[in-house]
C-alpha cells in the first residue's frame, strides 16, 4: 500500500522547523510503524540527504525509547502499544498521517521526532528507590507480601518512561509517570518506609522540572502504552497530602 | 603462552571466600580519590555503578542511549535463576554449578561457574530488598518457574518482564548515587576507544551523540559492561542499537576476544516475514512450560494446525529427549526445530517454522491461568502477527539471541589490558559454549553486584597509578583515530546504505556461521567478509551533520566494526572442528545427530589477538581443567 507522511523536520535545538510531505509506495502490512520509517529512511540516505531522526532501540515495546505523535494522538491509534509495536495493517492504503515529536517545555527539542527526556531520570533520582545498600538484605522469603499487592504494585511498576503521558496532557504533567513510581514502591513494605519522603522529594522535583499539574482528564492514561491507571495519581495525592501533614520541614 | 585465569587455590567451595579474603582493599577515606569508568547501563554496568558508588568511588557511567535505563537487559523477559530451593524440589549451589557447566557443554571455567552459583542466593535477597515485584504465591512467599537444561524450578520473574523490573532496580539504585554525588551519569555517549597509558587502561574517547563532541575521560580503571555481538548478524532478537563497537576497539587496543563462535540461537522466535525487517522477536523460553513444540509428520502438509490430527502431529522433542522434552536447553531445540524444517517439516508460508502449541495447557489450567503466566507475551505476538495464540498454535523459529563469547577476562574479571574489566555479556566467562535460561541476569547482577567489588579493590589496591591528564599524547592520539575515522565515513559519499552493507553481512554469516557450520561455508565466508568490508568503505553513503544528532552516522560506524569483527567470528568457528553447545560443526556429530565435542583437542578457550585488519589474529589458549565434574556427552533423554 503506499502511505503519505507529514513529518516534523528541524535540524536542531535552535533552528526552526515545519513539516515535510513524503509518500512511501510498498508498504507491507506486515511492517511495523518505524519498520516503514526505516524504509523511507533508506531512501534518503541513498539520495544523500539526512535521514529523520527518531528514537528506537528494543523495538518490542519494553524500553520506552520510541516515541511520537500521529495525527496528534503519543503512540499512534492502538491502546496499549507503543509506535514500534504499531503494524501497518491498521492503516489503509493512501492514508495521511502527520507526525510529531512530543511537545512539552521539560522535554527541550533535539532534532525532528527526538526530544530530550532526562527530566524523568531526575524525577526517580530525586527519590525513585528504596535506600537499600548492597550487601545487607535479609533473606528474600523473609518478606511476605500479599500476591494482589504484588500484581498490583508491578501494575505501576510497567511503566516504561516513554513519555506518551506528558504528550497527551493539554498540562504537559508528568504525574502519572512520577506516581506509577510511587505505588510501585509504596505498596511493597520495602518501600513503604520511605514514602512519605519520596513522594516529596519526587513531586517537588516533577514540579521544577517544568511539568505542569494534574486536572484529572485522563488523557495520559488513554494512551499509555502500558496501560497504566489514574488511580496512581489519587494515591500519589493521597500520599503526598499526608507527608506535607506530618512534614517537620 | 597459555593465559593465566588466576583461579584461587583450595577447594572449588572455598574459593571465593578465601580470594576475597586474601584481595586487598581500599581505605573508605581513599575511594572517592578513584575514578572509576563505567561504560555501559545494563544489568552488569548499573548494578556495578551503585555498588562501586555506595563504596565511595568517584564513577562515571556513560551510555549510548537517551537514559540509562533503555538499556536492552530490560528486553529479558523469562526470569533469573538462583539456587535457593524454596521449592523443595532438590536444588542447590552444586546442582545450579552442575547444570550450568553442564549446559555449558563442558567449555567454561568450574571456579567461575561455582561462584556464579553461590552468588545466585544474595541477587535475589538484594532485588527484592530493592522492591522488585517478583511473583508470588498466594501465601506471600516468592514463586518458581522452570527453565530449560533444568529439572527443578529455580527461577524467578516478574511476569514476562522480568529484565525490565532488574534493570529498573538496579537503575534506580544507580541515580540514587547519582543524587548522593557519587555517580556521574553521562548519556548519549558512545564509547569509541580505550586510552591505554603505560600498559594500563587509563581513560575513555567518546563521541557525545547529540553535539557530536569528541570528549576525553581519564580514570584509574574502565569498565566494560556493553553487552554482546548478536546484532552483526542483523537479525536477531537485539536491540537495534546494541552493537560490537565498544569491545571491538578495546580488542584493538589488546584485549583478547574469546570464544566469539559461541553465539545462543534461541528457540523460540518470532519467524522472519520480509527484508523490511528490522529484528526478531524472542518469545520467552518459559512458553515452553507450557507450550508443546510440534511439526506435521508428513513432508509438505499445508493443513491448518487444528485440521491435523493428533495422530500425524511430531512432537520431535517430547519423542527424542523424554525425560526432559520440551524444556531441552536452547541449542537442542534450535538444532531440532532446523533439522524438522531442513526435512520438509516447517510450518507457514516460509516452512521455517514450527508450531508452539498451548490446547492442551489450556484445556488443562483454563486461559485465565495462561493468561496470568504469558498474557504479555500472547499480546505482543498478536501485535506482530496478528494470530491470536489463545486459538491458534504459535508459528516460531530460531533465531540469534545472546553471545556466550566476549572479552576474556581472568577470575578477577580483569582483561588482557591491566585495569581494564569487562562484565556481563560483553565477557566469555561463565557460559562456556551454551548459556541455560536465566542465566545471563544472574551472571550480569552477580559481576556488577558482587564480584566486582571486591576485585576491583584489590587491583586498585595493589597497583601504583601515575599521574594522567586527558591532555596526555594517548588521549590527543585516540582522539585523533576516532576523529579520522568519522570523517573518513562522511566523505565515502557512495551509494549503499549501511544497512544494505549490514544486511548482507548477516545474511552470510547466518548461512554459513549460524545454526550449523561446515568447512567449506566457513571459507567461503572469510573470503567475502573483506570483499564486503572493501565495499563498504568504497561504497558507503552516511549523509548529515557531523556536529549533531547523526544516527546513520552511529550506525556506520558500528557496521564497520562488524566488518572487521565478523572476520574473527568465522576464523574461531573455522578452528574449532568439534561441535559443543551452541557451535555445531557439521562434521562433528555423534550418529543421531547431537553435537559432539572433542576433548582431547579443544579443552580449552580460544583467546584471540588483534594484529592489524584483514590480517590472521593470534590464538591463545586457557586450558579447562575439570577436577568436580566430570566431561561427558551431555544428555537430555
Amino acid at each position: 500500500m503506499r502511505i503519505h507522511l507529514k513529518v516534523w523536520r528541524q535540524a536542531g535545538p535552535n533552528t526552526s522547523g515545519r513539516l515535510v510531505d513524503y509518500t512511501i509506495e510498498d508498504v507491507s502490512p506486515d511492517m511495523s510503524f518505524l519498520e516503514m520509517l526505516d524504509v523511507l529512511n533508506e531512501s534518503l540516505i541513498a539520495r544523500g540527504e539526512d535521514p529523520i531522526a527518531f528514537d528506537s532501540d528494543c523495538r518490542e515495546g519494553i524500553c520506552g525509547a520510541c516515541g511520537f505523535l500521529i495525527d496528534g494522538v503519543p503512540h499512534g491509534p492502538d491502546p496499549g502499544t507503543t509506535v514500534c509495536q504499531l503494524h501497518m495493517r491498521r492503516f489503509d492504503n493512501n492514508d495521511r498521517l502527520t507526525l510529531e515529536p512530543w511537545r512539552a517545555r521539560a522535554f527541550p527539542m533535539i532534532k525532528d521526532l527526538v526530544v530530550d527526556r532526562s527530566a524523568f531520570d531526575r524525577i526517580i533520582q530525586a527519590g525513585g528507590y528504596t535506600s537499600i545498600n548492597v550487601g545487607g538484605a535479609q533473606d528474600a522469603n523473609a518478606i511476605l507480601i500479599p500476591k494482589p499487592t504484588a500484581e498490583q504494585a508491578m501494575d505501576s511498576a510497567a511503566c516504561i518512561g516513554c513519555g506518551a503521558c506528558v504528550a497527551a496532557c493539554k498540562n504537559a504533567s508528568a504525574a502519572l509517570f512520577t506516581s506509577a513510581k510511587i505505588s510501585h514502591l509504596g505498596l511493597l513494605p520495602q518501600g513503604e518506609v520511605e514514602q512519605h519522603t519520596r513522594v516529596a522529594a519526587m513531586v517537588h522535583r516533577h514540579d521544577a522540572e517544568g511539568f505542569g499539574s494534574c486536572s484529572n482528564e485522563g488523557e495520559c492514561e488513554a494512551v499509555c502504552p502500558k496501560e497504566i491507571s489514574i488511580t496512581n495519581i489519587a494515591r500519589m495525592n493521597r500520599d503526598y497530602l499526608r507527608a506535607m501533614l506530618i512534614s517537620r520541614d | 603462552m597459555p593465559l593465566d585465569a588466576k583461579i584461587p587455590g583450595g577447594p572449588l567451595s572455598e574459593k571465593w571466600d578465601r580470594h576475597r579474603f586474601e584481595s586487598k582493599l581500599v581505605n573508605p577515606a581513599n575511594r572517592r580519590k578513584y575514578t572509576i569508568i563505567i561504560v555501559g547501563t545494563g544489568l552488569a554496568g548499573a548494578s556495578a555503578a551503585s555498588s562501586l558508588g555506595e563504596l565511595g568511588y568517584n564513577v562515571l557511567s556513560f551510555c549510548i542511549h537517551d537514559s540509562p535505563r533503555r538499556a536492552h537487559s530490560i528486553a529479558a523477559q523469562g526470569g533469573i535463576n538462583a539456587a535457593k530451593n524454596y521449592q523443595n524440589d532438590g536444588d542447590s549451589i552444586q546442582r545450579l554449578f552442575y547444570d550450568t557447566i553442564k549446559g555449558g557443554d563442558y567449555r567454561s571455567r568450574e571456579a567461575n561457574v561455582y561462584r556464579l552459583a553461590q552468588l545466585s542466593v544474595n541477587i535475589i535477597d538484594q532485588c527484592v530488598a530493592q522492591g522488585v515485584p517478583f511473583a508470588r504465591e498466594y501465601g506471600g512467599l516468592l514463586d518458581n518457574r522452570s527453565f530449560g537444561g533444568a529439572q527443578v524450578s529455580r527461577t524467578f520473574y516478574a511476569r514476562g518482564q522480568t529484565g525490565q523490573q532488574l534493570l529498573l532496580g538496579a537503575y534506580q539504585s544507580m541515580m540514587r548515587q547519582v543524587q548522593r554525588g557519587s555517580v556521574t551519569s553521562l548519556a548519549n555517549r558512545e564509547m569509541l576507544d580505550v586510552v591505554v597509558v603505560k600498559g594500563q587502561a587509563r581513560g575513555v574517547v567518546c563521541r557525545n551523540l547529540l553535539t557530536g563532541a569528541i570528549e576525553r575521560y581519564a580514570g584509574h580503571a574502565v569498565l566494560l559492561c556493553t553487552g554482546g555481538y548478536g546484532t552483526a548478524y542483523y537479525l536477531s532478537t537485539n536491540a537495534v542499537n546494541s552493537n560490537v563497537t565498544a569491545a571491538w576497539r578495546a580488542h584493538k587496543r589488546g584485549a583478547y576476544f574469546a570464544n566469539p563462535c559461541y553465539t545462543q540461537i534461541h528457540p523460540t522466535c518470532i519467524p522472519v516475514s520480509g527484508t523490511h525487517q528490522s529484528k526478531l522477536t524472542l518469545m520467552s523460553e518459559s512458553l515452553r512450560n507450557d507450550g508443546r513444540v510440534w511439526v506435521p509428520k508428513k513432508q509438505g502438509d499445508t493443513r491448518r494446525p487444528e485440521q491435523i490430527p493428533e495422530a500425524e502431529r511430531d512432537y520431535y522433542l517430547e519423542r527424542r529427549y523424554p525425560s526432559f522434552g520440551n524444556l531441552v536447553p536452547r541449542d537442542v531445540a534450535s538444532r531440532n526445530a532446523k533439522a524438522v524444517c531442513d526435512d520438509g517439516r516447517g510450518v507457514g508460508d516460509s516452512g521455517f517454522a514450527v508450531y508452539l502449541d498451548f490446547s492442551d495447557a489450556i484445556k488443562r489450567l483454563g486461559e485465565d491461568v495462561i493468561r496470568m503466566r504469558y498474557g504479555n507475551l500472547f499480546d505482543m505476538y498478536k501485535k506482530i502477527t496478528d494470530d491470536d495464540p489463545y486459538r491458534m498454535p504459535m508459528r516460531i523459529y530460531p533465531a540469534i539471541h545472546y553471545t556466550m563469547g566476549g572479552l576474556w577476562v581472568d577470575y578477577n574479571l580483569m582483561s588482557t589490558i591491566p585495569g581494564l574489566h569487562v562484565l556481563g555479556e560483553a565477557n566469555f566467562s561463565d557460559h562456556g559454549a551454551n548459556r541455560l535460561g536465566a542465566s545471563a541476569l544472574m551472571q550480569g547482577l552477580a559481576d556488577g553486584y558482587f564480584v566486582i567489588p571486591y576485585t576491583l579493590a584489590h587491583y586498585l589496591g595493589s597497583h601504583s597509578f601515575p599521574a594522567v591528564s586527558t591532555d596526555d599524547d594517548a588521549f590527543r592520539e585516540a582522539e585523533s583515530a576516532v576523529q579520522e575515522r568519522i570523517d573518513t565515513l562522511l566523505n565515502v559519499k557512495g551509494s549503499k546504505t549501511p544497512r544494505q552493507l549490514h544486511r548482507e553481512l548477516g545474511q552470510l554469516l547466518w548461512n554459513e556461521v549460524g545454526m550449523a557450520r561446515n568447512d567449506t561455508g566457513l571459507r567461503q565466508a572469510l573470503e567475502r567478509i573483506p570483499q564486503l568490508r572493501d565495499e563498504f568503505w568504497q561504497n558507503v553513503s552516511v549523509p548529515g551533520p557531523k556536529n549533531n544528532l547523526n544516527k546513520n552516522l552511529e550506525y556506520a560506524g558500528r557496521v564497520a566494526d562488524y566488518l572487521e569483527f565478523a572476520e574473527v567470528l568465522t576464523l574461531d568457528a573455522l578452528h574449532r572442528t568439534e561441535s559443543c553447545g551452541g557451535h555445531f560443526r557439521e562434521e562433528s556429530q555423534t550418529p543421531d545427530g547431537e553435537a559432539l565435542r572433542d576433548d582431547e583437542r579443544f579443552t580449552y578457550a580460544a583467546a584471540w589477538a588483534f594484529q592489524g585488519v584483514g590480517k590472521p589474529p593470534t590464538l591463545h589458549r586457557e586450558p579447562l581443567a575439570f577436577e568436580y565434574v566430570k566431561p561427558s556427552q551431555r544428555s537430555y533423554k
